[in-house]
């Protein structure tokens, strides 16, 4: 594929035609086993249909009794959760006394608790499964916390297992005793502290079924060490009973039947499609309604790989750093349909100026989400895939020929914007490497169909712009939390829990340095994951804002780094370098041709900005774009 | 770009288009929420933290449990527009030991607290710190040399009534419920939720 100064493939006369790239398949490697599992796993998730039996300790030729722990583990495999990522400590010696008699079971020893619980997240969003991550008591539990705070603002399905110290010690101050479930109540969907190795088994029912049903999110379980340690003698209880948990699933049919009427009167409607598109596996619907209607897709920084971005509707990625020509259709539209989002302030910008002249509507799971940033005018509490199942049929058809003017306008404006902040020959200014390059080949070398976990930061904005999305899934990046350090250990996750997909981690110098450490796992784990590492020797956004808010105030944004082919191959993993848009592909090849992990140090342009930006507490009408330079006489 | 030039450049040539309204009318008013929980170790802290963390200040709380031993009560009373309270409300549907929330504040209800206020009274204004607990229904349930404690029920109007009239004898010491309510006539907020 050639990349011109026209952007990698992006215009929609790209899309026309019977090229390679369109027939990629819409589903993850479709009929291969592991895509079996992912709509299994999927399918669990949104049905609850899982009670896998499994063999008790005396099928496993085991004489000594049955204990918490072996609870614990049985729960697991019962819950389709075979991979524990994990670190132990003191009060979780008992679980893992008996872990290696569950060989079905993966543990991933990782080096840092943050690490797992980020990716515990990376291997929710790639496969549709409850993630499951473990640390033990005091420091090790207060590591989760920020994977756990990251899981909840993204509505990631993951059970966070902690230990704690032995039950008649609680309140004690004992060594390494933390009030771990005070700490995590407000960052959790819910959470539990069990003393009583007999409640094992319906905790972990509850906290699974919690955590993927409805909005999924993070469920945290204290276990005390005599917890683990006692003689279990309760059973596997093979449904949940919990009055006080019951999703709305379905719309209601007259809100659902006002949305049919909304979208028949709109001239200029637009669908925001968010994360929960992507949760409730609504492509299809997405799409379907999208074509029935002749509606352009926008997508939330979390709803992007919600629809293959190369179909004549996808429009892009909507916010603060999304692309010019799809706020520019927000703001013009006079209908939002908004599925699975919640208007964050990423999105919206100063809501009294966003979207002045449309109606909304608005579906979403949690009835929270209706009217707490936004008024809208048709609000639907459902999941958006039954919820657009009952809506298609009733949307009037409309043909490509009606909505003309309106999408050829759209079309117009994308071409100019797409244009404008992007420098297809590789070099930002003074020939230096532009990081929006080096994503975009990354994309292109790996067809499209690699699963790309972005840190956060300016390199999670490049990524989001310019890899190019075709599978569901594919883009995984910390969205409502905005951790940096998440990049490293999500891709992690998401290779060990995709194995057959390509995954390519795009991080910052500064976000990799805190977690660097994690390439040791990668190592003693054999997780391929490709590191591109866009080393700009700054901590890029603050670096951004301080140069466009504060005046050019640069404080602590200068970052001193260490040699990284060095330090990737003291961990024992091949380190390649980028310095030209010359060697941008060579350096990709050679890392992705590593049987194993890889890291590629992109040393990019120091002072590029991402474009457009959308200044704090301003609208969607109010980017700032990149100056050009006026060629030197 | 200019490093000291952070302001956008270009106008939006349009007319300024129609402003969107934040939701709600931001006129503040009392609610009183009544959420039916499972009675359950923690529940209190659940709720509390909740309220806290979205930024909604509870003017009163009173917890208890039901006739069901494994149900409580819990009323809560606290000032926001409509929209800003059923925020409160739905955010509350989150917690899963939450069953059941209901704004009652314009059903037509019961709605008593109570209050013991201990209050200086000598032989000298015995009696009139007698005849005002008198004229508001109130109770004395103790009786000292130098004060005493009326009891009182009411609405937190009335009580608030009460504590003004009887603040110039001077109050030692008061403690107030919080506020409980209950639907008038036959229905019942509980019922949903009987096992």
């Amino acid at each position: 594929m050639e990349t011109t100064d026209d952007g990698p493939g992006r215009s929609p006369a790209a899309t026309t035609g019977d090229s390679p790239r369109s027939r990629i398949n819409h589903m993850p490697g479709a009929g291969s086993e592991r895509a079996e599992a992912i709509s299994a796993g999927r399918h669990e998730m949104l049905h609850d249909t899982l009670r896998k039996e499994i063999k008790s300790l005396a099928e496993r030729g085991l004489k000594r009794p049955r204990i918490g722990a072996d609870a614990v583990c049985e729960s697991l495999l019962r819950q389709s959760a075979e991979v524990v990522l994990g670190f132990p400590g003191g009060v979780l010696l008992p679980l893992y006394d008996v872990l290696g008699d569950y060989p079905e079971l993966r543990h991933i020893l990782v080096r840092h608790e943050q690490g797992a619980a980020h990716a515990a997240d990376g291997f929710a969003r790639a496969t549709g499964k409850v993630g499951v991550c473990l640390a033990t008591s005091g420091p090790g539990a207060t590591n989760l916390v920020t994977g756990i705070g990251n899981a909840m603002l993204d509505s990631v399905p993951m059970v966070a297992i902690t230990g704690n110290v032995v039950s008649s010690l609680l309140g004690k101050d004992a060594f390494q005793e933390i009030d771990i479930t005070g700490i995590t109540l407000p960052c959790t969907k819910h959470n539990y502290l069990v003393r009583d190795p007999n409640e094992i088994p319906r905790v972990f029912a509850e906290a699974f079924h919690i955590a993927r049903t409805g909005r999924p999110g993070p469920v945290h379980i204290d276990l005390t060490k005599d917890a683990l340690m006692g003689v279990c003698t309760a059973g596997h209880p093979d449904k949940v009973d919990l009055p006080g948990f019951k999703p709305n699933l379905d719309g209601h049919p007259r809100q659902i039947k006002f949305a049919a009427q909304e979208i028949a009167k709109a001239q200029r409607p637009v669908i925001l499609a968010g994360h929960g598109v992507l949760i409730s596996d609504a492509m299809d619907e997405l799409k379907e309604l999208a074509e029935k209607a002749q509606i352009p897709v926008a997508h939330t920084l979390l709803g992007v790989s919600a629809m293959d971005e190369t179909h004549p509707l996808s429009l892009g990625w909507v916010g603060m750093h999304g692309w010019k020509h799809v706020n520019k259709a927000i703001q013009s539209a006079d209908l939002l349909i908004a599925l699975g989002m919640r208007f964050d302030d990423r999105v919206t910008g100063h809501v009294p100026t966003f979207a002045p002249y449309a109606r909304i509507i608005h579906v979403d799971i949690d009835p929270a989400e209706i009217g707490k940033n936004v008024a809208v005018e048709v609000p639907i509490v459902g999941d958006v895939k039954r919820v657009l199942r009952a809506l298609i049929p009733l949307v009037e058809p409309v043909s490509r020929e009606t909505r003309a003017a309106y999408l050829d306008e759209l079309a117009e404006w994308r071409i100019e914007s797409e244009k404008t902040p992007w420098h297809g020959s590789g070099a930002w200014r003074n020939g230096q490497l532009s990081a929006d390059f080096v994503v975009s080949r990354i994309g292109e070398a790996s067809n499209h169909d690699a699963t790309i976990v972005a840190d956060v930061g300016q390199n999670q904005m490049w990524a989001a712009r310019y890899a190019g999305f075709r599978r569901p899934n594919s883009h995984i990046s910390s969205g409502g939390l905005g951790t940096m350090g998440y990049g490293l250990p999500a891709a992690m996750g998401a290779a060990v829990g995709l194995p057959d997909k390509e995954t390519w981690a795009i991080v910052g110098d500064g976000g990799l340095q805190m977690t660097s450490q994690e390439m040791m796992t990668l190592v003693q784990d054999h997780i391929p994951v490709k590191i591109a590492l866009l080393n700009n020797h700054k901590l890029g956004m603050i670096r951004q804002w301080q140069e466009l808010v504060y005046a050019g105030n640069y404080h602590s944004s200068n970052l001193l780094g260490p040699d990284w082919c060095k330090l990737a191959e003291a961990y024992g993993i091949p380190g390649f370098q980028a310095t030209t848009p010359a060697e941008v592909d060579e350096a990709i090849a050679s890392a992705r041709a590593v049987d194993g992990p890889a890291l590629i140090e992109f040393v990019i342009a120091a002072e590029q900005n991402v474009y457009p930006m959308m200044p704090a507490g301003k609208g969607l009408s109010d980017l700032l774009e990149e100056q050009f330079e006026e060629p030197k006489q | 770009m200019s490093a000291t030039d952070p302001a956008p450049r270009t106008a939006p040539a349009h007319t300024a288009p129609p402003a969107r309204p934040l939701p709600g009318d931001g006129h503040s008013h009392r609610h009183v929420l009544v959420a039916i929980v499972l009675n359950r170790p923690g529940v209190l802290n659940r709720v509390s933290s909740l309220m806290r963390a979205r930024n909604f200040n509870i003017d009163t709380l009173a917890v208890s449990h039901t006739d069901q031993p494994e149900v409580s009560r819990m009323t809560l009373t606290l000032h926001g527009d409509d929209v800003a309270v059923e925020q409160a409300a739905k955010q509350l549907y989150r917690l899963i030991d939450v069953l059941k929330v209901q704004d009652v504040t314009s059903d037509p209800t019961v709605e008593h607290e109570i209050a013991l206020i201990k209050v200086h009274a000598s032989d000298r204004n015995r009696g009139e710190v007698l005849t005002i607990a008198d004229m508001y229904k109130a109770k004395v349930v103790d009786l000292a040399a130098e004060s005493l404690i009326v009891e009182a029920t009411g609405t937190e109007a009335e009580v608030d009534a009460l504590i003004a009239l009887l603040r110039g004898f001077g109050i030692k010491e008061l403690v107030r419920s919080g506020t409980v309510v209950m639907s008038r006539g036959t229905g019942s907020i509980e019922e949903a939720v009987k096992r």
